[in-house]
Parts: structure tokens; C-alpha cells; sequence
């Protein structure tokens, strides 16, 4: 590996992965918005709306990221709907996020008991205070690990932008390799800078996970200490027993 | 309208359907390697030597957190630098995409055996059953029952990422797609929208197919 190479090429890889950050955040607030509503239709079963955000969701998650590209970029221009790589970028990815964050705040929003709901009811809160007084916390932290996969897989997918002409950081490597040659300086930056965006965000959702943990496994922890507490109390009995 | 005339003009329906098919023959194959290799993977993790356990921990994390494409240009044009290989990007994409497989299943295979509870074996203990016997008739049945819908899912994932090959110079149903489209640019030069909505449609029905079975045997078995 030559230092000189990789110096020369450290603001190019720069710059691109810049582009492939800022895209791929645009793309994942995008499809969290798309995720919100379709999950929230889907939740509250609203006529029609929910037959679509089914057939949103199944389209979504049952083609590649690169043939939708490919879709919007290219074939969609021929029937007068032209748009810039950038927003066919942001566009796509939220396409495609859209469904798997439906998918985690569906199942997020589902796995809060009923019995919550309908104790809130009776204590007198409306719909919409139960909805985030009660069901939204709770919800939340569900769908917190599952939500950090998304955006590590959503992340990992803007490495198709270059298919639309994005200089991202899968386009400066190709374009390196293609012109210079220097294949290892340019397959060792590539690496480092995906690690750099990525490792971040994997450590941050190993720790959100431990933190706050799949409901079962809390339930479970606190079954153990309740056990253990239980144990306690039982030997101090039978000490104060022995001691009688 | 809209090119979709093209597809079905010449033989153009048929080489579009023989990309798909390059596709499916490189999922299938990475597959076919990557069940039985994050089997064996997937039972070390489970288990107690922690040295095998820091070492896979290592690479399963390498392969999940880089995107497929990334490790598609390390091994294709990667090994052409360092040792000379002149991989064909089929090979490479088989390659890859068993070794990412087998990640991705190892990990299925770890949560699957962690599932079982403790009790289990204890229990069979008591009713005399030899460690040998536990396995084949209280563990493995169990994995299986869990893992079928979890491959099935993973072979649709694989199927959607096979895809990428387009990027390393695999002539699969994008390739063929691109040269439908130039071949036909001064008859239809609208082709492209139909020519990709037909890809479109190739790929969902594949890989809905897929997921609908996933569904059904997840739903049947748990």
C-alpha cells in the first residue's frame, strides 16, 4: 500500500462518503414519516388506506433496492417524471425504508397489551391521550433495536447509488480502480469509510439493546431479581427461625 | 405503449427470463453452500469455547456490517491485485454471497438452539436420554421447525441481493434489460419504462413467492 495514494485519495473518499451520509439520512427520515403513517393505518385498520399500505409493503419489500432505482431513475422519465440522481436516491431508499419501518413500529405498536388500552379507557383518557400517553412509550422502546437494524441495513443499501450516477463512495472506488489501478489503496479506504459510518451506529444499537432490552428478556431479569429477593427474605426467615 | 411491446418482440422475453435465471442459479448455489457452513458456524457459536466464539464474532460481524457490494469489489477486484485470481464475477458472486449467507444463517442457527430452554435438557436427562438422543429428538427437530421459514426468508434476501452482480459485470436481468433497451432505442424509444417495470414484476413475483411460503410455514409451526 502507498501512503502517497492514500493521501491523495483521502478527500475524494471524503467527500463521498459526505454524499452517502447525508443521502442516507435524508432517505431514513423520509421513510420513517412513510413508516409512521402506514404502521398507524395499519394499527388503527382503516378502510382502504390499509389495502394499500399492504400492497405498498409487499412491493417494497419484495424487490432490490437497485431494480427500484433503476425503475425510478430510468424508466420513469419516458413517462415525463424526471428527476435528479439525489432525489431518485432519497426517493428510493425511502421507498424501501418505508415498508421495514411500517413493518418494526407495526410490530412495536402491536405488542403493547391490550389490557393498557382499555385500563386507560377506564380511567377516562381519549383515544389520542392513550394513544401517546400509553401506547406510544411503550411502543418506542420495542422498537428501538429493531429500528437501529433498519437504519444499519438502510445505510448499508445506499451502496447502489452509484447505479444512478451518484458519486458515492462505491462510485469513487470503481472510478479509482477503472483510472489509477491502485485497487488495494482504494478497497482498504472504502472499507475503513463504510466502517467509519457504519461501526458507530451497529455499537450504538448493541448498547440500545442491552439497555433496554426485548421486553422478554427485562421481564425475564426481573423475574430473576424477583426470585433472588424472594431467596433472601427466605434465609433471613430461617435465620430469625434458627435464632427463636 | 410504453415499450411494453418490446419484451415480447424476438426472442427478448427469453433472455430476460435466462438473466433471471443467471440470477436465481447464483442464489441458489450461494445458498446451497451457506446452509450447511452456517450450521456448523452457528452450533460453535452456541458453544463454549470462547476463543472460536471472539474469532466468528470478528468476521460475522465484518460480513453483516459491510454492505454486499462492498465485499462483492473486495473479492473481485481484491484478489485479482493481491494474488493474481482472475475470478469471473459469477465466482465471485457465489463466493461472496456464501460467505454472507453463511453469517446470516449462523446467527438463525444460534437463536434457534439459545431458544431452546434449559428444562428441556434437564428433562430429558431425568427420562434417560443419552446426549446423543437429546439432540436428535429434542433439539434438532425444534431448530428445524424454526429455521425452514427463517432459509426461506434468507433465500429471498439473497435472491433480491443477487442484484448487485450488475455492478461486477455479471450479465444477469438488469444487463440483459440495458441492452433490450439500446437495441431497441430508435423503434421504441420509450422502452425503458415498460422494460423495467416488466423487471419489476419479475423479481416481486419471485421473491413474493417466496415470502408468502416463508409466511405460511412460520405461522403453521409456531
Amino acid at each position: 500500500m502507498n501512503a502517497e495514494v492514500l493521501n491523495e485519495y483521502l478527500p475524494l473518499f471524503g467527500n463521498a462518503a459526505l454524499l452517502t451520509v447525508w443521502l442516507g439520512l435524508a432517505g431514513i427520515g423520509l421513510s420513517i414519516v412513510i413508516g409512521l403513517i402506514c404502521s398507524l393505518v395499519q394499527f388503527y385498520k382503516i378502510p382502504v388506506a390499509r389495502q394499500i399500505v399492504r400492497i405498498y409493503i409487499e412491493l417494497s419489500r419484495n424487490t432490490p433496492l437497485l431494480i427500484q432505482l433503476f425503475f425510478i431513475y430510468y424508466g420513469l422519465p419516458k413517462i415525463g417524471i424526471k428527476t435528479d440522481p439525489a432525489v431518485c436516491g432519497v426517493v428510493g431508499l425511502a421507498f424501501l425504508g418505508g415498508s421495514y419501518m411500517a413493518e418494526t413500529f407495526r410490530s412495536g405498536l402491536e405488542a403493547v397489551d391490550k389490557v393498557h388500552s382499555e385500563s386507560a379507557f377506564t380511567l377516562g383518557l381519549n383515544k389520542l391521550q392513550t394513544f401517546i400517553y400509553v401506547i406510544l412509550p411503550q411502543a418506542l422502546s420495542t422498537s428501538i433495536p429493531p429500528f437501529v437494524a433498519n437504519v444499519i441495513f438502510l445505510l448499508k443499501e445506499t451502496s447502489v447509488f452509484s447505479a444512478v450516477s451518484l458519486m458515492d463512495l462505491m462510485f469513487t472506488a470503481k472510478d479509482l480502480i477503472g483510472l489509477y489501478y491502485n485497487t488495494t489503496e482504494s478497497l482498504f479506504l472504502l472499507v475503513v469509510f463504510y466502517l467509519i459510518i457504519l461501526l458507530p451506529v451497529s455499537l450504538l444499537g448493541t448498547y440500545l439493546e442491552h439497555k433496554l432490552g426485548t421486553p422478554g428478556v427485562r421481564q425475564s431479569i426481573r423475574k430473576n431479581a424477583a426470585s433472588r429477593k424472594e431467596r433472601k427474605t427466605t434465609i433471613k426467615e430461617g435465620v430469625v427461625n434458627v435464632g427463636n | 405503449m410504453w415499450g411494453i411491446e418490446v419484451i415480447f418482440k424476438g426472442k427478448n422475453l427469453i433472455r430476460l427470463l435466462g438473466g433471471l435465471g443467471t440470477a436465481l442459479e447464483i442464489s441458489l448455489i450461494a445458498v446451497a453452500i451457506s446452509i450447511p457452513i452456517g450450521i456448523i458456524l452457528g452450533i460453535l457459536m452456541a458453544g463454549r469455547n470462547p476463543v472460536i466464539k471472539a474469532i466468528l464474532r470478528v468476521y460475522l460481524d465484518f460480513v453483516r456490517i459491510m454492505p454486499q457490494l462492498v465485499l462483492l469489489f473486495l473479492v473481485f477486484f481484491g484478489t485479482t491485485k493481491v494474488w493474481g485470481w482472475d475470478l469471473s464475477g459469477e465466482v465471485s458472486a457465489v463466493i461472496v454471497f456464501s460467505m454472507w449467507g453463511a453469517a446470516e444463517m449462523s446467527d438463525l442457527v444460534r437463536g434457534a438452539l439459545n431458544a431452546i430452554p434449559q428444562h428441556q435438557y434437564e428433562s430429558a436427562q431425568s427420562l434417560g436420554f443419552t446426549p446423543l438422543q437429546t439432540k436428535i429428538y429434542i433439539v434438532i427437530p425444534q431448530c428445524v421447525r424454526r429455521l425452514i421459514p427463517l432459509s426461506i426468508n434468507l433465500i429471498t434476501r439473497m435472491v433480491k441481493t443477487t442484484s448487485l452482480v450488475l455492478m461486477i459485470g455479471v450479465v444477469e436481468v438488469l444487463k440483459v434489460a440495458q441492452q433490450i433497451i439500446e437495441a431497441n432505442r430508435m423503434s421504441a424509444p420509450n422502452a425503458a419504462f415498460g422494460v423495467y417495470l416488466f423487471v419489476f414484476a419479475l423479481y416481486f413475483a419471485v421473491c413474493f413467492v417466496l415470502s408468502i411460503a416463508a409466511r405460511k410455514l412460520e405461522k403453521k409451526w409456531s
